[in-house]
């Protein structure tokens, strides 16, 4: 008796109240008469009302967007050399089923060429990190190196990235490492820019309790110069992974080679558009991952 | 000690881009040992100024400072100094900021254990253990000031330097933490050196007050002694004559000799 009572009372209805209070001058038996539980089905929207709502405000947008682009791209389409999405469609099916096959140095899938490109990026803007993060560091720290370096920093910043490619070819007297050498020198400049505007940046607070606590250099950049001028470095290091990915197309359609920009050029003279197409979502697509990836770096480091 | 902080003669001159700008002129002051003394005056007075050359974050045109028998060369942890804005660490947990202290001072003598002990004293003192593992940005502003109270303390300072701490909290809170560090100070009888801006903190809290001419070339105006027995407490002070001739006087001193002309 006293289980059903606390299961009806667990059910809040009105019913089991009443019943539970008139429950003493009942007879035992009655007590099975009481109604069966009205189990109170909440609904979906109900209880989830506002996640729902906000989540499509979110996605509608998006949706929206793309499906406007799709259908803009499908009209420009007609009647043009341009394949349209369904036909791109069909084409990414097949060039996605099997996309690590190898048919020689220049027939290889789009997961080689992808993987190809990265590793280029990866070592290009490896090498400017090393270098240029610490570099940063000094400019930002030292009055003299900043002055010093600054002619030299406007003077090659603004200059295009493949602008540096016939000198890469010139010293390395090869296609590969004139690559790395675009993509270092173009992706060196935001991240020495950003350390260095982040060491300068240093709430003078921060510098004034290193100094009355009379801190080890080791101990300033450790527990200050460091975890302060993260955030910016990361911002740095964003923007650079950017331009580098940005760069390396270009770079590898006059490079050759296996990787996304030659295999973007080769379709071009197999006039296989759907597969440049392919290639320019991909691009966008590995770009935005990276990015992504960065952002949620940057934010496990953020303060305040 | 009668004068285990001594500043003589000390000026100091800033150069700025318009020529050179005298912000304090001939300032003579001491501060006994276990002393507590404030210096008070209108805002741009230099007084802020005045403490950061004792603390060594500036280095004075002329004069001469010093600091428990040996002159004042820069910034050292025989000086622990509260800033106004607390300048916690935001990276670092309220023990990571206090023992950074710590392990600075007593780092080269003492074992790990030792340290930490050291560092949870500290924030014992300021009634903050239960807040060690947070970061300044989960605490409020009164807590973050006594953790900067407590990484000041944690280093065993001969004198305690303190920057207005509690002007940027609100009136309860600041009359909270006066109250504790009036507690703190009787406890370890330290020799301290505040900035204020407010004159019933100063009555309050100090032995003596010493009152600053409005700059350019500020010095020392007045000094009223603050007779007033310890310990003290809030309440009672309120119907205390004594406390108020103090009070009064400050005010007079800053409201009648040393009014700003409308900035």
């Amino acid at each position: 008796m006293s289980a059903a009572l606390m299961t009806h009372q667990a059910f809040k209805s009105k019913a089991s109240a009443v019943a539970a209070i008139t429950l003493p001058t009942m007879a035992q038996p009655e007590v099975t008469e009481l109604p069966p539980p009205v189990r109170r089905h909440t609904p979906l929207v109900e209880r989830y009302g506002a996640e729902i709502t906000a989540f499509f405000r979110h996605v509608i947008p998006v949706v929206f967007g793309l499906a406007l682009f799709v259908v803009l791209w499908a009209i420009v389409s007609q009647g043009s050399s341009l394949p349209g999405p369904l036909k791109t469609w069909h084409s990414a099916v097949v060039v996605f089923s099997d996309p690590f096959y190898q048919k020689g140095p220049n027939d290889q899938g789009i997961g080689w060429n992808i993987l190809m490109s990265l590793q280029r990026v990866g070592i290009g803007f490896g090498m400017a990190a090393l270098l240029g993060i610490p570099l940063g560091f000094m400019i930002g720290r030292f009055q003299f190196l900043s002055s010093m370096t600054a002619p030299i920093i406007s003077l090659l910043r603004p200059v295009s990235p493949l602008a540096w490619l016939p000198i890469g070819l010139l010293v390395f007297k090869a296609a590969n490492p004139a690559a790395i050498w675009v993509i270092f020198i173009s992706s060196i400049w935001p991240m020495i820019i950003n350390t260095a505007a982040g060491v300068r940046e240093v709430p003078q607070d921060y510098l004034n309790v290193a100094k009355v606590l009379n801190l080890s250099e080791w101990k300033v950049f450790t527990k200050i110069l460091f975890p302060a001028v993260l955030p910016f470095m990361l911002t740095g290091i964003r923007l650079s992974i950017g331009v580098a990915w940005l760069v390396i197309v270009a770079a590898e359609m006059l490079t050759g080679g296996v990787g996304i920009g030659f295999w973007v050029w080769d379709e071009w003279n197999n006039l296989n558009v759907e597969h440049i197409i392919i290639a320019i979502f991909t691009v966008g697509i590995v770009g935005l991952l990276l990015e992504y990836t960065l952002m949620l770096v940057a934010r496990r480091f953020e303060y305040r | 000690m009668d004068k285990f902080v001594l500043v003589e003669n000390v000026s100091m001159v800033f150069k700025t881009k318009s020529g050179s700008f005298t912000a304090l002129k001939d300032v003579n002051m001491s501060v006994a040992e276990g002393e507590f003394v404030t210096l008070i005056g209108h805002s741009g007075c230099g007084k802020s100024t005045l403490l950061n050359l004792v603390a060594g974050l500036l280095v004075p045109s002329t004069g001469v400072q010093i600091c428990a028998g040996r002159e004042i060369a820069g910034p050292g942890p025989d000086r622990g100094v509260v800033f106004q804005n607390h300048s916690l660490l935001p990276w670092l947990t309220c023990f990571e900021n206090v023992m950074l202290a710590v392990e600075r001072v007593f780092g080269a003598t003492e074992s790990g254990g030792k340290l930490k002990a050291r560092t949870i004293r500290a924030l014992e003192l300021v009634q903050l253990s239960h807040a060690a593992d947070k970061r300044p940005n989960e605490i409020s502003g009164g807590m973050k000031q006594r953790v900067g109270i407590a990484r000041a303390l944690s280093m065993e300072p001969k004198v305690l330097l303190l920057d207005e701490p509690f002007g940027a909290l609100d009136a309860l809170t600041r009359a909270h933490l006066q109250d504790e560090l009036l507690k703190i100070v009787a406890k370890t009888k330290s020799t301290v050196l505040m900035v204020t801006h407010d004159v019933d903190e100063a009555v309050l809290l100090s032995d003596r007050i010493v009152m600053m001419t409005n700059g350019p070339a500020a010095t020392v105006g007045d000094i009223v002694d603050v007779s007033l027995p310890r310990p003290r407490e809030r309440m009672a002070l309120v119907n205390d004559s004594r406390y108020h001739e103090c009070r009064a006087r400050v005010l007079k001193f800053l409201y009648q000799k040393q009014l700003r002309p409308a900035a």
